[in-house]
């Protein structure tokens, strides 16, 4: 299928979208302001940019589904505000949220939205075994849609946005919620679609998934910071990037030296190594200075999107931790502080997690990796107390969570998903509250509550209501309500996911700096990226921990498989696609 | 551009509602279970008959006439009387709420029965603090009397022999007025308040989004919703009615045919409220509040089918001709208890459905296939 062009007089296909000076304002919030673009056809276009930068809006702008407050749109040709009809027939559209029928089968969804899209009954069979073929969905007709995973789902509506053959096909952040393996199934979907001609656009706050698209228009604040190639972006960073490998010093202080100094942009932990990226003015032997100081060896990396996203925001935020600084050295309460045996949970039939089995070190950081439904959560929650175990063990400072939950929970710090702040209370009155949960009083209470303030930076904000605060300083507040007490355990349940690079920057300078003081983390992720900034991480794939090891450790077993350069997620992808050969594990739903 | 109507779209939307409408709990519960619930809710606990009010009779005097008089009260099943010698005695009863009323048997009752004219023979005194108790004791204490006038043969005034009857209720049976209002109330349910939250759902749940992005049109939207739902109250309806009828023995004197026809007209109005709703309530919680406080509330307060209309201030009896419970409660208490009466059909009928149209016209220009709002 190639794209109707009704005048095509100038070089190359037309764009398939045109955006100028494209606005659009909520009452007194402008999502976006001000986009000038092109989106070709025939290519992946990455729609990319962290939680809060415009993406939904401006896919909803294309999709015909809103109207631009000012500037104009075109979309194959059409106008999405005047030929609103026309639109919806030359555009697949798959909202970020499931948006389909999960009490119809995936036969019914498919079969409505065919009719719903004007494909010819002639053609039906055709297109819905081709499809069938294409999403790997051929043995789940009959399914509800609500009981295929993520990864499924995400295939069925993409299958339903096919119907009809849109020219331009815009995908909401398809990547979310879907584990590493079906999103390997989607990008090769997507792919074939290109190829065709078709214009494919891909949101996505994951800025490791905008490197395989061919062109990236990266939004911020709901500006327009690149719009190109990604390699061309990262090019730019070709002789700044270095990775210290294994320094002989503790690698986070290596790290937080590094981010002090003027010539360092940006710095994250990478397992056990230490990843760098120059200023643009630095001197190139200003690596090699860190290195040697640090006793590391210096190995040039190719630079990632994520360092030139960085580098285009301003850089890296700063290594050190107002908290961690003032926090006192935690409690020393022997060398294991959490530990957990044969921890299993059943809900009915259905085994949450399965004799999950780990124990985590004082002054670690430990991840529990994996999909949704993995069973993170379940773990997670029975060790926090909050969830009862059908069977196993676990313990927290030596503690039994099911004898004495009340004094076990009194020295962990818990921070929820999206920073979940009381949205009724101010800033002020949230760091109140949590400081009366923990039961401090009087003058300790003033005293803590005044040094989360300084530590954070908060005053300014004390009377705002927590919906109002920008991310940054929203993450700070759900940081000093789980800090209160002063934990010497800390809980932090995917606590940056869906967050800019750079908040989650500054989120990591503190949890390091806690961390050289004696706390010990343990967070959950499906954010692989994530992972590398833990010591240690057990992988879990259908409710059982299949590996256990460092972040390095469980990259080289990817890499002695001979994937070249492993990140995470390849090493994931590596242990599940071995599970899933192992015991002939038959309709997990992944691939047949 | 395409068809405002396209045949296709429609029927694969219409099939669509009707699988997930079998498929959902909560709609099969609404649709079925509710009605029967509610009819024998009505049937069985509501009831408003009156039996054995708590009453005083004050006796003044110890003439024959009088003692026959306080025995003709003492055994009326309308009432439960306390004897007094002096109202003195019951005032506290009345002001305690022990007794709804009294009534006073004067001392010159004699005399009164010999004059013959038009002088009462006997004085009611009732608590005003609930005027339809009061009223009621007022009237049965005044039947009471008349019953016992007759009774002792003496000619009522002007020789006329007057007898209470009460036309096509004759028992005056309130479940047989009440089981009609009920179904009224039902529809409502259905058609405003499940029409409104299914939609909403849609919003909240993301399909509302993925479907507006595929070239349907907004009439083929609403009336993919209106015609499942429509289908679903009217078999609501006929559960309730054959109900009524076998298991409760409310008459049905009118046809089959006109329940139908004032069935469905009700529905336009009915439904035409839930779309108007669901376009503004993109939530289910808000869309059954707003349901509750602009649908079910009004029908089941204000339609006359509990609280009669003539009785209502002249203000809220204006805001009644709104509502098109009033005339849906109106013609059902017709069709069941009298039979078809098309001289009064057919104006409530025409009523209904220009009520209707407004409300589908709002929808349609409320209802937009965009999500700004």
């Amino acid at each position: 299928m190639t794209p109707a062009a009704d005048s095509g007089a100038s070089a190359g296909p037309p764009p398939a979208v045109e955006l100028a000076g494209v606005r659009k304002r909520f009452g007194r919030v402008e999502a976006l302001r001000g986009i000038t673009a092109r989106i070709l056809p025939g290519r992946l276009t990455g729609l990319v940019g962290p939680d809060g930068a415009g993406k939904t809006t401006l896919m909803r702008l294309l999709a015909g589904l809103m109207d631009p407050t000012e500037g104009s749109i075109r979309v194959a040709g059409c106008d999405p505000v005047t030929e609103r009809e026309r639109i919806h027939l030359l555009t697949g559209y798959m909202p970020q949220r499931f948006g389909l029928y999960e009490d119809l089968t995936v036969a019914d969804n498919l079969h409505l939205f065919a009719e719903l899209r004007g494909l010819r009954s002639a053609d039906y069979g055709k297109v819905y075994d081709q499809l069938l073929a294409f999403t790997r969905l051929a043995p789940f007709t009959e399914r509800l849609a609500g009981r295929l995973s993520g990864g499924m789902k995400q295939k069925l509506g993409l299958a339903c946005a096919l119907m009809a053959r849109p020219q331009v096909l815009l995908l909401d952040e398809p990547g979310v919620g879907v584990d590493p393996v079906s999103r390997q199934d989607l990008w090769r979907m997507v792919r074939e679609l290109t190829g065709e001609g078709m214009a494919v656009v891909w949101s996505t706050a994951y800025l490791d998934e905008a490197e395989r698209c061919a062109s990236v228009l990266l939004l911020n604040n709901g500006l327009v910071a690149y719009d190109g190639p990604p390699h061309d972006l990262t090019a730019a960073l070709h002789d700044r990037s270095f990775l210290l490998r294994r320094p002989v010093e503790d690698r986070r202080a290596v790290l937080s030296r590094a981010l002090d100094l003027d010539s360092v942009c940006d710095g994250v932990i990478q397992g056990g190594s230490v990843r760098l990226v120059l200023g643009r003015d630095a001197r190139p032997d200003a690596a090699a200075a860190l290195a040697e100081a640090s006793g590391a060896s210096l190995e040039p990396v190719a630079p990632r999107f994520e360092d030139a996203f960085v580098d285009l925001l301003g850089g890296h935020p700063g290594g050190g931790s107002a908290i961690a600084r003032r926090m006192p050295p935690a409690e020393d309460l022997g060398d294991v502080t959490v530990a957990c045996t044969d921890l299993t949970r059943r809900f009915g039939t259905f085994t949450a997690t399965d004799r999950v089995s780990f124990q985590v070190r004082r002054g670690e950081i430990f991840g529990l990796l994996g999909p949704n439904g993995a069973g993170k959560s379940t773990t997670f929650k029975m060790l926090c107390g909050l969830l009862k175990p059908t069977s196993g063990q676990a313990q927290v400072m030596g503690l039994d969570l099911r004898a004495a939950t009340s004094e076990a929970k009194g020295r962990l710090g818990y921070m929820a998903q999206k920073f979940s702040l009381y949205g009724l209370l101010s800033v002020g009155q949230n760091l109140e509250f949590s400081a009366g949960v923990y039961g401090l009083e009087n003058s300790a209470r003033r005293e803590r509550i005044q040094e989360m303030v300084e530590a954070f930076h908060l005053a300014p904000y004390l009377d705002a209501s927590p919906g109002e605060l920008p991310l940054g300083f929203k993450q700070r507040l759900a940081l000093a309500c789980a800090l209160m007490h002063r934990p010497p355990v800390l809980f932090l349940d995917e606590p940056t996911s869906g967050v800019d690079p750079l908040t989650r920057r500054e989120f990591w300078s503190h949890i390091n700096g806690l961390v050289r003081k004696g706390v010990t983390v343990l967070v959950t992720t499906h954010f692989m990226e994530e992972a590398e900034y833990c010591d240690r991480v057990a992988l879990m794939y259908q409710a059982r921990v299949i590996a256990l090891d460092t972040p390095d450790a469980l990259k080289r077993t990817a890499a002695e498989a001979g994937v070249h350069e492993p990140t995470m997620e390849d090493a994931f992808i590596h242990l599940v696609e071995q599970v899933d050969a192992g015991p002939e594990a038959a309709g997990n739903g992944g691939r047949p | 551009m395409s068809a405002p109507l396209d045949f296709r779209r429609l029927t694969a939307l219409v099939h669509k509602e009707s699988r997930q409408m079998w498929r959902d709990p909560a709609t099969i519960l609404m649709a079925f279970v509710l009605p029967i619930v509610m009819v024998l809710l009505y049937a069985y606990a509501v009831s408003l008959d009156l039996n054995q009010v708590p009453v005083g009779v004050v006796q003044e005097t110890d003439s024959p006439a009088a003692q026959d008089l306080a025995a003709a009260f003492a055994g009326s099943h309308y009432f439960q009387v306390t004897p007094a010698r002096d109202r003195r005695e019951l005032e506290e009863a009345i002001l305690g709420g022990r007794l709804r009323g009294f009534v006073v048997i004067p001392q010159d009752l004699d005399r009164r029965l010999a004059a013959a004219g038009s002088q009462p023979l006997v004085q009611v005194i009732t608590d005003g603090s609930q005027p339809n108790t009061a009223s009621f004791v007022e009237n049965y204490a005044r039947t009471v009397v008349t019953r016992w006038r007759e009774d002792r043969g003496a000619a009522p005034p002007g020789g006329i022999s007057l007898e209470p009857r009460f036309w096509y209720n004759p028992e005056v049976e309130s479940r047989r007025f009440l089981l009609p209002g009920a179904i009224a109330i039902i529809m409502t349910m259905i058609g405003t308040m499940l029409t409104a939250m299914v939609v909403a759902r849609e919003w909240e749940r993301g399909t509302m989004e993925a479907m507006i992005s595929t070239p349907v049109s907004v009439m083929e939207i609403l009336i993919g919703k209106l015609l499942p739902y429509f289908t679903l109250a009217l078999a609501a309806t006929a559960i309730c009615t054959l109900l009524s009828i076998l298991a409760f023995g409310v008459p049905m004197r009118g046809s089959w045919f006109a329940l139908l026809l004032l069935s469905s007209a009700f529905l336009v109005p009915a439904l035409g409220q839930g779309l108007v709703i669901s376009s503004a309530a993109k939530n289910q919680f808000v869309a059954a509040q707003l349901a509750l406080f602009s649908g079910f509330l009004p029908s089941f307060l204000l339609s006359g089918f509990i609280f009669e209309i003539s009785s209502m201030p002249l203000p809220i009896r204006i805001l009644t001709y709104l509502l098109p419970a009033r005339y849906f409660v109106a013609s059902l208490q017709t069709v069941f208890l009298a039979g078809d009466v098309w001289s009064l059909f057919i104006p409530d009928i025409l009523a209904m459905l220009a009520i209707g149209a407004v409300f589908l016209l709002i929808a349609r220009a409320k209802t937009r296939k965009s999500l700004d709002t």
